[in-house]
């Protein structure tokens, strides 16, 4: 199986995106890297499109929350080339207020539900999504319990306190 | 044509169409699936799917729970082969810790999760059969599915939402009636599959039924990120064994069985293929553990490995580790992997994040159901309401996986 490694895939990168996108000290086995918001769609149409890399499935999508951070909500797009074998794994991060990012859904239809996910759980609005609403969670839901600031369960129980070792 | 019934046109003033709630609770629906569909008579004119009836918060719970304490939710996930995600949250967290498994346990997994695959496709092809109206190949193969249950039972105790293994390893060995019934198993179950076969490959009214319903072209199912046997039907060769090899898949010798058209007919053909696939593979995996040194059955990890409880009470350095592991005194790696294993029904990812604490600062399960699913409302328009009954069942999406 030809492998396409990771060393080509992020010269090719650098190479057509050069300053736009920033490579932290690379992990082994799964390239990953971070652009901006501005940025992601060019970069994914690039890696999808691409006669040599043709990163054209989109394995999964789904996002984080770093509540320390200056920019909090994180974006997380795991892309594979089928052909040559190999994953990359993409991050934006975006600002705690309305985050707000381009959506994938004209290059994968299969990004609508997960984006949808990502919107119910972290909030993050993805423009153009065709139906952007919560998807696992019921519509009347406020908050977006994957954030860190959501507790597991309501602190305010009072049936699980224990004389002993509190909760 | 047939004109026992109205033919209804355009221009017909009956011209209106019907809104049906299929589902959640429908028999047909096989789970927690609610579909709210516009019908022209018997057709499909649109579809909306709900789901998240059974959503139970896994993601959030993994962030408050030790590694080990996660593996009972992932059995939870797809529960008709809870093995498969086992011991794939076991590798990811063992790819986080980089932790060596020794062949030996390799193999016991490969043997575990190919019984798992070998349960998830019966149930699927079985149900798959008792929706075109041919009630009696389920039978036959739910009493298999039996036996296979019987091997996890004797194996971990447990039947359904298994728990098998650890962290780096399994509780314990395989014991000899374990192996025995494995043989057993693999002696029995060829006959009942060919049966199975023999009953619908060239049935006239199951082909008639299912070749060429829901038949999707290789590039729609890979735009909407398809991945198990449903985007193997549609001859795209990606196999996740194949591909990224874990739990030393790459010793073995084994075919990807693909279709052509996509249909529901190549979907059922490729999991029966699949499951003789699967046969092969633990024939080959019992060959390989005979030629292995007897009695391992984990890496030496005891940082990350529980041991087992009569050493805790009787052995100090049990004793530490025990405490050390479920106090959550050991420090993990600072990083981010992502490992994916073959499950029943597709990918399997598992995104974990690690801070160094005892349990993951974000954990995301990239769910198969969940991603195929996606496809079910847009791919039933214009189809018969029976046609897209058939095509829920053979897309083996499972409602605890699809909610998570």
């Amino acid at each position: 199986m030809s492998k396409l490694s990771n060393q080509v895939v992020l010269q090719k990168i650098t190479a057509r995106f050069g300053d736009q996108i920033t490579i932290p000290t690379e992990p082994p086995g799964l390239l990953s890297f971070e652009t901006s918001k501005e940025n992601i769609i060019d970069v994914l149409t690039y890696l999808k499109d691409d006669k040599e890399l043709q990163f054209n499935f989109l394995t999964d999508l789904t996002g984080i929350h770093y509540p320390e951070q200056a920019l909090p909500i994180g974006v997380v797009y795991h892309i594979h080339s089928l052909t040559n074998n190999v994953r990359v794994r993409v991050k934006v991060f975006l600002s705690d207020d309305t985050p707000t990012i381009p959506s994938a859904t004209k290059l994968w239809e299969g990004a609508n539900w997960m984006e949808r996910e990502t919107y119910d759980f972290f909030g993050i609005n993805f423009e153009g999504h065709p139906n952007l609403k919560r998807i696992l969670n019921v519509d009347e839901m406020t908050v977006f319990p994957m954030r860190k600031e959501y507790p597991l369960e309501d602190p305010n129980r009072v049936d699980k306190k224990d004389y002993f070792f509190g909760r | 044509m047939n004109h026992n019934h109205p033919v209804y046109t355009d221009n017909d003033p009956q011209n209106e169409t019907t809104t049906l709630n299929l589902g959640p609770t429908h028999p047909a629906t096989h789970g927690v699936f609610q579909n709210v569909l516009e019908m022209d008579g018997e057709r499909i004119v649109s579809g909306v799917s709900t789901i998240g009836y059974i959503h139970r918060a896994f993601e959030k719970i993994a962030e408050h729970r030790p590694y080990y304490q996660i593996t009972p939710l992932t059995d939870r996930l797809n529960y008709c082969s809870s093995p498969i995600n086992n011991m794939g949250w076991h590798t990811t967290v063992e790819k986080l810790l980089d932790i060596k498994i020794p062949k030996r346990v390799d193999y016991m997994r490969v043997i575990i999760m190919e019984l798992a695959r070998i349960s998830d496709h019966l149930i699927c092809n079985g149900i798959l059969g008792v929706d075109t109206g041919a009630f009696s190949g389920f039978l036959y193969l739910m009493e298999e599915r039996e036996h296979i249950y019987e091997i996890y039972e004797e194996i971990c105790g447990a039947r359904l939402t298994t728990n098998i293994g650890r962290i780096g390893g399994f509780e314990r060995d395989f014991n000899d009636i374990a192996f025995a019934k494995i043989r057993r198993f693999l002696k029995k179950f060829p006959p009942i599959l060919k049966e199975f076969e023999a009953l619908f490959n060239r049935n006239r009214i199951f082909i008639d039924r299912t070749s060429g319903v829901a038949a999707v072209d290789p590039e729609t199912a890979l735009n909407y990120s398809w991945s198990g046997p449903i985007l193997r039907a549609t001859g795209v060769d990606y196999d996740v064994r194949l591909n990224e090899p874990y739990c030393s898949y790459e010793d073995f010798d084994f075919d990807i069985p693909v279709g052509t058209t996509g249909d529901i007919y190549d979907r059922f053909i490729v999991r029966n293929e699949e499951m003789w696939q699967s046969l092969r593979i633990i024939e080959q995996a019992l060959k390989k553990i005979e030629k292995e040194p007897k009695g391992i059955f984990h890496a030496d990890v005891p940082e990350f490995y529980l041991p087992p409880k009569e050493e805790v009470y009787n052995n100090m350095e049990a004793l530490i580790y025990h405490f050390k592991i479920v106090m959550g005194e050991i420090d993990t790696p600072k990083k981010e992997v992502y490992h994916a294993v073959e499950g029943g029904n597709g990918e399997l990812g598992f995104y974990l994040v690690s801070d160094g604490g005892r349990s993951p600062y974000r954990l995301h399960f990239r769910r198969p159901s969940f991603i195929n699913y996606q496809m079910y409302a847009p791919m039933s328009k214009g189809m018969l309401l029976s046609d897209a009954i058939l095509n829920m069942s053979s897309l083996n999406v499972i409602a605890g996986e699809l909610d998570a």
